[in-house]
This record gives C-alpha cells, sequence and structure tokens, in this order.
C-alpha cells in the first residue's frame, strides 16, 4: 500500500491524541489505576514485577495495553511495508538510558502519558512533573545542536526485528496460561498483585484492543510526547505537539463527563506531593528520552516496526523497574523511595557523561 | 551544484537537524537528503516546507528515500 498517510497529516496526529485522551480515560473507568489510564512506564513496571524481576505486591501485571502496543505496530507496519529491521546504533548506551529513564519516571510515578493523564485528572502535582520533563528534554537538545549522535543503525535480519515482538508475544502467552487466580498472588511463574495499582485493571480484552489500536495508530501518525515538546524547542514546529495537547484536552473533557476530574495537589491517585523529586525525577526522563530520541511509548512502536535499538531501551526501562524496586529508587505515595533521590543524581551524571562524550565526528 | 546529507540510520531529530544545518549555510539552493525510514522521510519534508523550501523529487531505492528540496 502506498497511500498518502493520512495519520501523518496534523488532523492525523490531532486525532490520534483525541483517541488515545479518550481511550485512558476509559480504560480508567474501566479498572485501571487513577489518573493511570496508560502509562508506559508504570506498565512496563508492573510487567517487570508480574515476572519477579521486583518483589513489590502492589506492581505486578502483565499488561496487555504494553502488548498490544508493540503488536498494533507491528501490524501496521507490515501492512503499510514499513517493517525495517535496524539495530546497532550504541544499543548499550540506550539500554543505560532505558534504565535511567525508567528510575527517573518511578520517583515521579509517571512517564510523559501520565504525566498528561495526572494533569487531565486534575492532578496538579503534574505541573511540576511536566516542567521537569521540558526541562530534561531542553538539556538534551542543548546536546543535540552541539552534534551528540549515537551513530547510524544498520539493515538487519527481519528476525532481529522480531525480538521484541516475540517477546511481547511470550508474555501475552505467559498470561494466557498463568492467569490471575482469585485471592492468589501467584499464577504459575507470574505474580500478581492482590491490592494497590497492580490489582487494578481493565477487562484483558479491552485492554489488548486498546492497546493494539493506539499502536497501530501510534506507528502510523508517528506520536510521541517527547518528540512533540523537543520539536518545539528545537524547531518551533507544533506538528507532534498538537497530538500531545491533544490527548490532554481529551482525557481532560472524557475525565469531567464520567467524574473522575478532581483537582488538587493533596491525595491524588498514585502520587505524591514532593514538588523538588517530582520536578527532578522527570528532568532524569526527560533527558533520557531526548537522548534516545523518543518518549517510552515511541520506544515501543519503533520496536514494533523492527527497530532493535528501540527495543534494547524498553528492555533498559523493564530492567531498571526491577533496579527501581529492589533498590527503593521508586517512589510511593508517601514520598520519594529511600534512595530515589541518590538514584536521580547518579542518573543525571550518568546522561550528561553520555551527552558530552558522544559528540559526532566529522565522517561519521 | 546541490549539497547532499546522509542521514541514514540516524534517530530523530537528527535527520531534520542535519538537513535544516544544511539550509541554514546559505551555500546552496539545491540539497538532496538520504534518510531510511519514512517518518524520517516525513519529517525532512514537513521540516524543509516550514523554511520555504520546496520538496522536488522524492525518489526510492531500496529501503532508501532521496528526497531533493530547492530553495523557492
Amino acid at each position: 500500500m502506498r497511500l498518502k498517510n493520512v495519520f501523518a497529516t496534523r488532523w492525523g496526529i490531532i486525532g490520534v491524541g483525541l483517541f488515545i485522551g479518550v481511550f485512558a480515560a476509559l480504560l480508567q473507568k474501566l479498572g485501571n489505576p487513577g489518573n493511570m489510564g496508560i502509562c508506559v512506564a508504570c506498565f512496563e513496571r508492573d510487567i517487570a514485577g508480574a515476572l519477579g524481576l521486583h518483589r513489590a505486591g502492589v506492581v505486578q501485571y502483565i499488561r496487555p495495553e504494553i502488548i498490544g502496543f508493540v503488536m498494533g505496530s507491528l501490524i501496521a507496519a507490515y501492512l503499510f511495508k514499513e517493517f525495517r529491521p535496524r539495530l546497532g546504533s550504541a544499543p548499550i548506551v540506550r539500554f543505560v538510558l532505558g534504565a535511567f529513564a525508567m528510575i527517573g519516571a518511578l520517583v515521579f510515578l509517571g512517564c510523559p502519558w501520565r504525566a498528561a493523564l495526572r494533569l487531565a485528572g486534575g492532578d496538579g502535582n503534574a505541573i511540576l512533573g511536566l516542567l521537569g520533563l521540558i526541562s530534561g528534554i531542553w538539556i538534551g537538545t542543548l546536546f543535540l545542536r552541539k552534534g551528540f549522535t549515537l551513530g547510524r543503525a544498520q539493515a538487519t535480519h527481519a528476525a532481529a526485528g522480531w525480538m521484541l515482538p516475540l517477546i511481547m508475544l511470550g508474555f501475552l502467552v505467559l498470561l494466557i496460561a498463568f492467569p490471575q487466580i482469585e485471592g492468589q498472588n501467584r499464577s504459575g511463574v507470574l505474580f500478581y498483585s492482590l491490592r494497590g495499582p497492580g490489582a487494578m485493571h481493565a477487562p484483558f480484552f479491552i485492554s489488548l484492543g486498546t492497546g493494539l489500536a493506539v499502536g497501530f495508530l501510534a506507528q502510523r501518525s508517528r506520536f510521541c510526547t517527547m518528540g512533540a515538546i523537543r520539536d518545539f524547542i528545537l524547531f518551533r514546529q507544533t506538528h507532534l505537539l498538537l497530538g500531545f495537547i491533544a490527548l490532554v484536552a481529551a482525557a481532560f473533557v472524557t475525565n469531567l463527563i464520567v467524574g473522575q476530574f478532581h483537582p488538587g495537589f493533596k491525595a491524588q491517585p498514585v502520587a505524591h506531593a514532593m514538588h523538588i523529586w517530582n520536578f527532578a525525577g522527570m528532568v532524569l526522563a526527560g533527558l533520557a528520552f531526548a537522548l534516545a530520541g523518543g518518549c517510552p511509548g515511541r520506544q515501543l512502536f519503533l520496536s514494533g516496526e523492527g527497530d532493535g535499538d528501540a527495543a534494547v531501551f524498553v528492555m533498559g526501562m523493564i530492567v531498571g523497574a526491577g533496579f527501581a524496586h529492589n533498590f527503593g529508587l521508586a517512589s510511593s505515595p508517601r514520598g520519594v523511595g529511600p534512595y530515589g533521590i541518590e538514584a536521580v543524581i547518579i542518573g543525571l551524571i550518568v546522561c550528561l557523561f553520555i551527552g558530552f562524550t558522544m559528540r559526532k565526528r566529522s565522517n561519521a | 551544484m546541490s549539497a547532499k546529507v546522509d542521514a541514514r540510520g540516524l534517530s530523530c531529530p537528527q535527520p531534520v537537524l542535519m538537513t535544516l544545518n544544511e539550509i541554514k549555510t546559505g551555500k546552496t539552493s539545491e540539497v538532496e537528503i538520504l534518510v531510511d525510514t519514512e517518518t524520517s522521510k516525513e519529517n525532512v519534508s514537513r521540516a524543509a516546507t516550514s523554511q520555504g523550501w520546496k520538496v522536488t523529487d522524492v525518489s526510492e531505492e531500496g529501503d532508501e528515500h532521496k528526497i531533493t528540496i530547492k530553495r523557492k
């Protein structure tokens, strides 16, 4: 198919943002945690928990939305002949960036997607997170202007491009083979939360279906929450930003309609009000996303099109979630974790090191 | 003589940055950009258009796209 890509137009990206905003809010209505209809970081963290990579009992569930994101993108990429297996652009660096992006996001308690949804649900703490995100991305653009690059990816075997989609299918098989047993925190090899956000989820088919639809649409439209802010800072381009704003607006209106809008800073769902660390956590996440070239959602969609480097970033995020909970780096509604502050500082140092040292050589 | 930008294999936003840098040198009125994803093709074309340049040709060879842009 070589049709004009309507989703890459201005109204296309706005439409995709509206779709995500409405369905994210509805997923909350149908069972997902508060202001967490879709949160790529939180959901990958829940997957890490379900696999036992961390043992935080309240955040363990194989989230079908994440599987859907990758598989929906893969379907779109194949249908429109855009599946392009490629890798080799500093994979280990991308792994490290993914891990620290996750750690930063879990200090704030949300990725850029959830920051938008928290704002749309009235959580004032999201403002601090979004300001941090913008600051982190701004730092990233300074490096980009100075010639920061992770180098070129190369074409590779189709099977290499299939690795993350196959891992996602594996997660799906596990979820089907070992379904949740009422009142039990284990089923076969998987862990399940009995309380907390991990115990809150929309019905399986709705989660998976929404994930597939979002994955498909986001692949076509190149929806990216980090790119939205980055392109505006770098080029004053508003294309992706319109999609991001549409997401917030649609989620806000949907929240109002279904009674999910509760303005304030205190007692917000899965959130804390330590302003400095809400800000700083997202500075770290924003910088890591900017250096890696995409928000956590975009990394999943790229993985679905065969981008093995984005897949490594995703694996970095999942492993990072393991560290975040095992080491007490992740925040909780009570506030930052025992070592969260140190982790943010170390993460910023690592990202700055990467930013300063990986510049384009003249012939690269 | 047109300038050439080889942005194959590079992540966002480098293809656009490289294209805009070439445009800003002001030395040329035609630039050929090589990219290898549809996304980069769309992004480069959108950025060039926003700078008042015109996309005059897009040719595909295998997985590569060659975008030719000209100053209006």
